[in-house]
């Protein structure tokens, strides 16, 4: 590797720095206090010269297959890396492997819960699909387990939607997938 | 992309955007609002995954040799042709002539009521399931990634439906006469989930897609334990209606294609 190689790769690992904090600044449009990285679902920041410009690829996985967010989210991210300069950006879709909730982060949980929706439960233990059997799932207001499955389908395809007995909130909760 | 890969990747997107369509037809009429809503999302879960098979299609087709090209034409979109420009997803979705999609037919059928709303939903969502649990292993990367991501998706469909035809089948007189109603309507479109067309035998042969017949026992098995909770028995009459493979649909198909199709054929190329 001479030493140019050398240089334009240190240039390239700290732009991806910056592009991963202006992600944090792209929110999920259907749940705003969530940023997509904590959502989980940037893959990959590639930042390479071709053609002596600077180019960025961006991998992002769909939550949902009819999440209308994913193009909204995709345009969001491109208008915020334009706004900054960067002129030469690539977002794919990558499908597989399939995003799951275990990548959102532990902020992003907590976030979610101070938003009045609750967290997906770690899938391994608790994501259940076996007919009448209900997910434990805590209040967000009152973090009582005392609560009861209204609708598999919430407000939007990625809750469901409970009721809190103890405090009777009903709340959304964010299926683990 | 070969002819039979293209036709495939339209049946699986055209199942699931016909019956997307169809449940759509829910929006505001469901019983309660909350099942307004599950149903309706399951509507766009199926609409995304359609999204994803003639996103791939139409890259394959694009991607095609002249010949190749020219053996798919049969397929192809009269409109598209005069537009001088690649295909694209939406062309394939939104301006195909009815015998050129080649989705099954219980897929078309109209909603009827909510009792046969939900059990057309169930039969479909449970040979769906069984049909991407094959194609996650499929050996073309593109649609073992679709399956793969689609199937979660499948799996809270067939939870919602099964416990759906559970509560009406073991429910009330009236709810019991009409689920029964339902079976009666519907069954005779089953059989066409299991029947091979030659352009599955074809792609099954390869690893490709997923052979349907193989699913046939874990269907009936899946459905023999709703139907034992719900009440319900399993019809013993064949189920032989047929023809949505080969593009030849019911007199319900060009309703649904004509609402469904109307502002991208009066306003070619609108944007949302
Ligand atoms: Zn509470």
């Amino acid at each position: 590797m001479n030493g140019q190689d050398q240089y334009r790769q240190e240039i390239h690992s700290m732009e991806k720095q910056k592009i991963m904090e202006l992600l944090y600044e792209v929110k999920d449009p259907e749940v705003p206090v969530l940023s997509i990285l904590d959502l989980g679902i940037v893959r990959e920041v590639k930042v390479y010269t071709e053609e002596d410009q600077q180019k960025v690829e961006i991998s992002i996985t769909p939550t949902y297959s009819g999440c209308p967010a994913m193009d909204v989210i995709s345009m969001d991210i491109r208008l915020k890396l334009i706004e900054k300069g960067y002129r030469h950006v690539v977002i794919r879709q990558q499908l597989s492997p399939a995003w799951t909730t275990d990548w959102m982060t532990e902020e992003g949980k907590n976030k979610l819960r101070s938003y009045g929706i609750a967290p997906p439960n770690p899938k391994q233990q608790f994501c259940i699909t076996e007919m009448f059997q209900e997910e434990l799932v805590n209040c967000p207001r009152c973090n009582s387990t005392h609560t009861n499955l209204i609708s598999q389908f919430g407000s939007t395809a990625c809750k469901a939607m409970y009721k809190c007995l103890d405090c009777t909130e009903t709340f959304d909760y964010f299926k683990c997938h | 992309m070969q002819k039979h890969l293209f036709t495939y990747l339209l049946h699986l997107a055209d199942n699931a955007l016909v019956l997307g369509q169809r449940n759509a037809e829910w929006t505001g009429h469901g019983p309660v609002l909350e099942q307004d809503i599950a149903i309706t999302n399951i509507s766009l879960d199926l609409i995304g995954q359609a999204r994803h098979f003639y996103q791939y299609a139409a890259k394959g087709f694009n991607q095609m040799a002249a010949e190749e090209k020219t053996a798919a034409d049969q397929l192809l979109p009269r409109i598209w042709k005069s537009y001088g420009r690649e295909l694209e997803e939406d062309d394939l979705a939104m301006l195909r002539d009815e015998h050129q999609y080649r989705n099954l037919l219980i897929t078309e059928l109209p909603k009827g009521d909510w009792a046969f709303s939900i059990l057309r939903q169930y039969f479909f969502s449970v040979f769906q399931f069984y049909q991407y649990e094959a194609l996650q292993c499929s050996t073309d990367p593109d649609i073992a990634a679709i399956a793969e991501k689609s199937i979660k998706e499948t799996a809270y469909h067939v939870r919602w439906s099964a416990e759906w035809v559970i509560r009406l089948g073991d429910g009330t007189n009236e709810s019991h006469q009409r689920i029964r109603q339902a079976l009666s309507e519907l069954w005779m479109f089953t059989g066409e989930f299991f029947e091979a067309s030659p352009f599955e035998t074809s792609l099954a042969s390869t690893g490709t897609g997923a052979d349907p017949a193989a699913i046939k026992q874990k269907w009936m098995d899946a459905v023999s334990v709703v139907f034992s909770e719900a009440g319900l028995d399993i019809p013993v009459a064949p189920a032989l209606q047929s023809g949505g493979k080969k593009g030849i649909h019911t007199e319900y198909m060009g309703y649904l294609l004509a609402e469904m199709q109307f502002l991208q054929r009066t306003y070619p190329n609108a944007q949302w």
